[in-house]
């Protein structure tokens, strides 16, 4: 491996680590206040961009407007399956990740039925890009979303650890009756949780668009990428699924250039099933959830 | 908990030759195409009633569809590649499904709830991964799979020539072997093995506590339920003539939690309620309807409204239909009393 090709797959894996870091955060950030695993947390990230697909692609609008709408629209489905779902079925975690399968299915026929199945083409946002002197390339559509990673998670975790409302969250989190016996409101800091879980799956929906050419079912490799980061980081711990997502993303980039994708996805699950053997509790998971 | 066994009584015995009739007759009141759901729809109660012997244990797998594919590729390739017989290959596919399901349980059963959801889903994920993988293409033919499995065999006796290329034989077929498994299913159950699933289920600790090993009797139901999935895909495998590792995706499982949870997990008959009357909804209702794009949004609403408020599945209505038949029976008789009753 030529220091050129080892300096490209770090930027490269980088770029993977920040949206599959932004993806994970908000799955465990859903899991931490309501107890539940959202299976359909990738289809949330395909709506996302679906979003860009209809409004930058096909209306025309300006690509961070139409990433910004993603971000609302996505945080708004995010309400919607709080509400109609997650609410009544607070006592049965099984049953609300069983109704979020049937949640994962309505979102791929709506996908479907409105774009149809083919593969879309959303034209760069922008052809700028960064080359350095050795011929390494990062072009700034990924850089976007490696800003936007930083920034976003650096934001909430400031929003968690210093505002109120960030306070009340992990409190419900940690012990949703007691955080109730303190005058807590159960059901907003849930809406919070779910809102910028789902929008954070949105956003890095909206952002990868033009990158990968979004289909109705690309929220398959997601989610189970998704669930190998969360079991790796520990199910509670947003940091640790950070950790994870940059640990997993350097693992598969890696591998990938050096052997195929295929192994890739085989070593991420070994990963995954190791540490579930090993320490189920994650490999920075502590007790704290949140 | 299982219910009390009901003492077998006249209204039983009739039912079960009225059943008996009807299963043999039907083929014969539809078309072809409904002939071949039909045959789909017997190795799909297979599926599902081995799927409820796993989760008396209390977990729920996520890689039941495919281990029932590992029973496919087993005796798919043992018949075409090493001239296995047909009926052979398909017990070496089941038993290979029940052994991977053994070697599986090690890693898998140190996990529980959530992480054995999620656990299973991945060993799931890998299996089908190392089909798919080109490296391995000169085995499990990769992405296509394997075409061209050799069908079941003609039986021919004497003067008879039964032809299993017809679905009608095909179906016959099925089921005698999907009523045989059942009847074993039940014994299981009902043995002090199922019971002890059941206290595996409510009371772990208490379970250990008294000498259990709950990881050898999680294993066990594992291993069973998984014998008998394979076995449902063994026979599809030589039904259909290919396998590939799309047919036994993820979404695929999700039908079978469907079927299981639209049906209920309490009785044995819920799961096979759900499959068939989900069945018929969807080759009945949607075929006529002719909306095939959508029909995995219906049935996602059709989950999230059954989770909401059918949580006990449709096993739930039997005792309340059976009541109102019972409450219509008895206000009669009392309307009839009363109506015989001199009025003073």
């Amino acid at each position: 491996m030529s220091l050129e090709l080892f300096i490209q797959t770090v930027v490269n894996a980088t770029y993977a680590a920040s949206y599959m870091a932004l993806i994970a955060v908000g799955l465990v950030l859903i899991f931490g206040v309501m107890g539940v695993i959202n299976f359909a947390h990738g289809e949330l990230y395909m709506a996302g961009a679906y979003a860009v697909v209809a409004l930058y692609a096909g209306l025309g609008l300006p690509f961070f407007l139409a990433v910004f709408a993603g971000l609302i629209f996505v945080g708004l489905l995010g309400l919607l399956m709080e509400y109609t779902m997650f609410r009544p079925l607070r006592d049965n975690p099984l049953g609300g990740l069983i109704a979020s399968i049937g949640f994962l299915l309505i979102l791929q026929t709506v996908a479907v039925l409105g774009f149809g199945v083919r593969m879309e083409h959303v034209p760069p946002s922008t052809q700028s890009k960064i080359v350095l002197s050795n011929g390494v390339v990062l072009t700034y559509e990924r850089l976007y979303v490696v800003v936007a990673a930083v920034v976003l998670l650096t934001a909430l975790w400031l929003f968690l650890r210093k505002s109120k409302f960030g306070r009340a969250l992990r409190a419900c989190a940690q012990d949703r009756e007691a955080a109730a016996l303190q005058g807590m409101s159960i059901n907003n800091t849930a809406r919070l949780a779910m809102f910028i879980g789902a929008a954070l799956a949105g956003v890095a929906g909206a952002l990868t668009a033009p990158l990968v050419s979004p289909t109705p079912y690309m929220g398959h490799p997601v989610i189970i990428t998704a669930f190998i980061i969360i079991i790796v980081g520990g199910v509670g711990s947003l940091e640790g699924a950070v950790l994870a997502a940059i640990l997993y993303a350097f693992v598969s980039t890696f591998v990938t250039t050096i052997y195929d994708g295929t192994l890739a996805n085989i070593v991420g699950l070994l990963l995954m099933l190791a540490v579930l053997i090993v320490k189920p509790t994650g490999l920075f998971g502590a007790k704290e959830r949140a | 908990m299982p219910e009390r066994t009901a003492t077998p009584h006249l209204a039983w015995l009739i039912g079960a030759v009225l059943l008996t009739a009807a299963l043999i007759f039907l083929p014969y009141a539809l078309s072809l195409s409904q002939q071949e759901i039909l045959v789909l729809l017997v190795i799909n109660v297979l599926l599902v009633s081995s799927y409820r012997l796993l989760t008396l244990t209390g977990e729920w797998s996520l890689a039941h569809v495919v281990i029932m594919g590992v029973g496919a590729y087993a005796s798919a390739l043992v018949s075409k590649d090493l001239s296995v017989p047909v009926p052979v290959a398909m017990l070496i596919g089941a038993a290979t499904a029940g052994l991977v399901a053994f070697l599986l349980s090690f890693p898998l059963f140190r996990m529980k709830g959530f992480y054995f959801l999620i656990g299973s889903f991945a060993a799931g994920e890998i299996i089908r991964l190392l089909w798919k993988w080109t490296d391995l293409t000169w085995l499990f033919g990769g992405p296509k799979g394997i075409k061209l499995i050799p069908p079941f065999p003609d039986i021919k006796l004497f003067s008879i020539d039964i032809d299993f290329y017809n679905p009608v034989n095909y179906y016959y077929l099925c089921l005698i072997v999907v009523t045989a498994s059942l009847v074993v299913l039940y014994r299981v159950e009902r043995s002090r093995i199922g019971l002890t699933f059941h206290a595996i289920h409510w009371q772990d600790k208490l379970a250990e506590s008294v000498g259990v090993d709950t990881f050898r009797y999680r294993t066990l139901a594992f291993v069973i339920s998984s014998f008998f999935a394979g076995l449902a895909g063994a026979l599809y495998a030589h039904y259909i003539g290919t396998v590939s590792p799309t047919r036994f995706d993820v979404e695929e499982m999700v039908y079978v939690l469907i079927w299981a949870i639209v049906g209920g997990t309490a009785t044995f008959y819920g799961p096979i309620l759900g499959v068939v009357v989900l069945t018929i909804l969807n080759e009945v209702v949607l075929r006529a309807l002719g909306v095939d794009e959508m029909r995995p949004m219906l049935y996602g609403a059709l989950l999230i409204l059954s989770i909401l408020f059918l949580p006990n599945g449709l096993e739930s209505l039997v005792p309340k239909i059976k009541g109102w038949f019972a409450g219509r029976k008895r206000a009669v008789e009392d309307a009839r009393a009363e109506a015989e009753q001199p009025a003073e």
